[in-house]
């Protein structure tokens, strides 16, 4: 416990240590302010909730998140501080965990920075806060389930922009597998058994009820055990280096 | 006696490539190990097995009689390890740098402060303290490594070139320093400055392509060389390194 924190600090420090880090976070708040507003047309609606942010956060996050997990393992990598890390007595567990939750963090930060937009609907109308805590934390939730599949892209590899477009590739697959533009031609070819299982891969579908307020267990087990099972794929990949 | 680090039989294959083919050796406490070798003999490979970062295909590596594969944190917790190249988080300075590698160490509060001044006042690091690693030159970067490597007092060292790219008088003064922690520890310095030897080492191994070819103290290496009494460093290193057949013998 007491590494895996001593790891985030230092990865904290290392995101917050560079001007990309304040970069990142205004980049994120302008792209799901122009989501919101402009795509999402939160003004036209004529209602008080922050429905269109969240329908579209899934999309931000797709290119953010892969960009905050990017650097994870490939830029130890390229610059040979794995070395260091790995010589250091620690596990490669506590490694693996402080990484992603140091990137968590910072997500968490960006995702804190729109509050502006919360504030917003609470000045045009009485939005259900509850709802929107709740979508707050559902997003949340698949950032970091998204930040381990990035996590992974990039202990394959020390190249970063490799990393990034694994990273964008496999969670763009994560993300539509619950839409129509999946599901459809799962179902017209599998079936609806098929179609369903695939469906519940995705993180869209069990950003559904947390986007209504609605905390179910499924979901929290959903992303509980696919950021177990990213991770451990990031633990192998670095044990296998270390091997080969 | 066994050593404090002890390899035997050490292998390592990178593809078809042999990278390290059967390293046995034992370093006990108080030597200073020379470890020579040209370019791509496996000096670096037999280093990161030594350390724990590589696991060996064949053979174990043991500091202080832990097997760095099956008890890879109790071993790691002995060694101090200085990568080749002195790599290190760049962004961070020295002493955040040194407090991290504290904190992970379990050298937590006085203990750490402690650890860490006398690690920055033996590499002299205290004029860079708060500077960015990557806007060091190349001879503090190797001392901000340096100093991470002895931060904990450890009882066996693993030095990849400490002294590469080190100006005279920076040499001079990490030779110091290697000889200073000799006492108590067994070091092992990789280098390919054969006048080292002489300055710091105890003993020396040549190794080529993956294999010791020569092991001895710089008197007993220099009267390798059939038929010479007595011959340079320089001209046994060549000698053993290009003669296969010598070595087998």
């Amino acid at each position: 416990m007491h590494n895996i924190a001593a790891i985030a600090r230092r990865e904290l420090g290392a995101y917050f240590g560079t001007p990309i880090a304040y970069v990142f976070l205004v980049v994120f708040v302008i792209l799901c302010g122009i989501m919101t507003f402009y795509v999402g047309d939160l003004l036209g609606r004529g209602t008080a909730d922050l429905v269109p942010f969240f329908t579209y956060v899934p999309w931000v996050l797709l290119v953010f998140v892969p960009a905050v997990g990017m650097r994870l393992w490939a830029e130890e990598k390229k610059s040979g501080s794995i070395e260091l890390l790995m010589t250091l007595p620690i596990t490669v567990s506590e490694a693996v965990i402080g990484k992603w939750l140091a990137g968590w963090l910072f997500i968490g930060v960006a995702l804190i920075a729109t509050f502006s937009l919360w504030v917003t609907v609470n000045i045009l109308g009485s939005p259900d806060n509850g709802v929107i805590l709740v979508s707050y934390l559902g997003a949340f939730a698949m950032a970091g389930v998204l930040l381990a599949v990035a996590g992974c892209a990039s202990a394959l590899t020390h190249n970063q922009v490799i990393a990034f477009v694994i990273a964008v590739a496999l969670s763009f697959l994560i993300i539509t597998s619950g839409t129509p533009l999946v599901l459809d031609a799962v179902r017209a070819v599998g079936g609806n058994v098929l179609g369903d299982a695939i469906s519940s891969l995705s993180v869209i579908a069990h950003f559904e009820q947390p986007m209504h307020g609605v905390i179910v267990l499924a979901d929290v087990v959903y992303a509980v055990a696919m950021v177990v099972f990213w991770l451990f794929a990031t633990g192998l990949a670095i044990e296998l280096k270390k091997a080969g | 006696m066994t050593g404090l680090l002890q390899l035997d039989g050490l292998e390592k294959r990178f593809g078809a490539v042999v990278a390290v083919d059967g390293i046995s050796l034992s370093v006990p406490a108080g030597e200073v190990l020379g470890f020579l070798g040209p370019n791509g003999a496996g000096k670096s490979t037999t280093m990161k097995m030594a350390s724990g970062f590589l696991a060996p295909d064949a053979g174990t590596a043991r500091i202080c009689d832990f097997d760095v594969v099956t008890s890879p944190i109790a071993a790691k917790k002995l060694v101090g390890y200085l990568p080749e190249g002195a790599p290190a988080w760049g962004e961070m300075t020295p002493l955040g740098f040194l407090k991290f590698c504290a904190s992970v160490r379990g050298l937590t509060g006085a203990d750490g402060r402690r650890a860490i001044d006398q690690a920055v006042a033996r590499t002299g690091l205290e004029s860079v303290i708060d500077r960015a690693i990557e806007t060091l030159s190349k001879g503090f970067k190797r001392r901000v490594g340096l100093a991470q490597a002895i931060l904990h007092d450890p009882r066996v060292l693993i030095l990849d070139e400490p002294t590469d790219g080190l100006d005279p008088n920076q040499k001079h003064h990490v030779r110091q320093l290697i000889r200073d922690m000799a006492a108590e520890r067994a070091i092992v310095v990789s280098t390919h400055i054969l006048e080292e030897v002489d300055a710091v080492c105890s003993r020396a191994i040549i190794i080529d392509r993956g294999r010791i070819v020569a092991d001895g103290t710089a008197d007993e290496l220099r009267k390798l060389i059939p038929g010479k009494r007595k011959s340079s460093l320089e001209d046994v290193f060549h000698h053993v390194t290009t003669t296969r057949e010598l070595a087998d013998a």
